[in-house]
């Protein structure tokens, strides 16, 4: 594998950042209830991503250290302004129905993280190409909770009928654990242990 | 007027859980629970720094930020709301780095015990997504201090609670893939459950 599709693709099972290295947990599970505000939410967090570990890299050896958490902060917090107030402009449901959660990709810790770990050291493409995969692989989680908790608890994708719900005189009868809160701790935990059967190298020892 | 605030704390604290309900702060509610004693450190730190920062956040937002707060300086049609998160994430940053330093001038045992999680409080989604639920839902200075403490309180006792279970989980024998991480996760759904028995609660 070539260094650049390495980069792109590891993060989405071999190193994912929900998965692995307990990153950015915090947003990825409100939004889940609909599969459209998780769609929505992953474009706002690969456009922050790519730009902010873009400009970190490019800016990088001008930084002095002691305030570099400062400025990275600073370079994030902008980017999510500008997201959201694009958002509030073209899809003003969903971004209402998101709320705060928009505003939190700024303390989203996979962005720092990966401007920190990565975006520090390398040249400013292959920081908006890591960007870029880790971004896609917190989407890959996202839609995951995202389609099973619209299917089960609404019996809708995207706001059309997949099964329709007994209420409305159909056959599923919705499932609603799958709208609270709970069931999207389940079903992470579930994506963990798939994705650990499949790759047993990340299995955490014994403490 | 004190039933108002004394079920505005009650609410913060069990019924709209900052960890459990709004799954805010999950980064560290999970990487910290490990131990019960470090999860209580970090507990005390975030009622700290909750209590602070949302009613500072609220004195900024309702006198600087928001649409026609600067008629006191002469700009009655200046609306800034769209600066808020920026404003915030500074507050946060500067307070914690005070309190580093006023722990460290004046209270050295309380500030050797917290260590490390002070720093790590400024990326903690909780303290950030406080000062937001605090601006959406209109609260006034007092109550947003209220709202501060009480949602401060909640995160530590769920933090610990976590930690608890983790500490027993150690002499169960769980399925190999599940181990660490997963059974963290559906651990965290059930009591999560558990809290969702207090949202039936009128108050």
């Amino acid at each position: 594998m070539s260094k650049v599709t390495k980069t792109l693709f590891d993060p989405l099972f071999n190193n994912n950042p929900i998965a692995l290295q307990i990153l950015g947990i915090c947003s990825a599970l409100a939004v889940t209830t609909q599969l459209q505000a998780a769609l929505v939410m992953c474009a706002a967090v690969i456009v922050v991503m790519v730009v902010s570990s873009l400009s970190v890299s490019l800016i990088r050896e001008h930084m002095p250290s002691s305030i570099r958490i400062i400025i990275q902060m600073t370079i994030i917090a902008s980017m999510v302004v500008i997201t959201d107030q694009v958002l509030q402009a073209y899809v003003y449901d969903v971004a209402k129905d998101m709320r705060v959660y928009i505003g939190l990709i700024i303390t989203n810790c996979i962005i720092m993280g990966r401007t920190e770990g990565y975006a520090m050291q390398n040249g400013p493409v292959m920081s908006a190409i890591d960007g870029f995969g880790n971004a896609l692989g917190y989407s890959i989680v996202l839609l995951f909770v995202g389609f099973f908790r619209e299917l089960f608890g609404s019996g809708t994708l995207l706001g059309y009928t997949v099964m329709p719900l007994t209420r409305d005189g159909g056959w599923y009868a919705s499932n609603g654990m799958a709208l609270l809160s709970p069931s999207a701790f389940f079903l992470i935990g579930f994506f963990i242990w798939a994705i650990r059967v499949w790759k047993p190298e990340q299995v955490e020892e014994e403490n | 007027m004190l039933e108002h605030y004394l079920s505005l704390f009650i609410k913060a604290v069990f019924i709209e859980n900052l960890a459990l309900a709004f799954f805010l702060g999950m980064c560290t509610f999970l990487a910290v629970s490990k131990r019960v004693k470090t999860a209580s450190g970090l507990g005390v730190a975030v009622i700290v720094v909750m209590a602070i920062t949302i009613p500072v956040n609220n004195l900024i937002y309702n006198n600087v930020l928001r649409d026609g707060a600067l008629a006191w300086a002469g700009y009655p049609d200046v609306d800034l709301s769209f600066l808020g998160l920026i404003c915030y994430i500074g507050v946060i940053a500067a307070m914690v780095q005070i309190l580093e330093m006023t722990l460290d001038r004046f209270f050295p045992p309380l500030y050797n015990s917290l260590g490390i999680f002070l720093p790590l409080i400024t990326v903690n989604c909780a303290i950030l997504g406080g000062s937001l639920f605090m601006v959406e839902r209109d609260y006034n200075l007092a109550e947003s201090a209220v709202f501060g403490l009480g949602s401060g309180v909640g995160f530590a006792l769920a933090i610990m609670g976590l930690a608890g279970i983790r500490e027993k989980l150690r002499y169960s024998d769980v399925p190999e893939g599940l181990r660490g991480l997963g059974i963290t996760f559906i651990t965290t759904g059930l009591m999560s459950l558990g809290f969702l028995a207090f949202s039936g609660i009128q108050l």
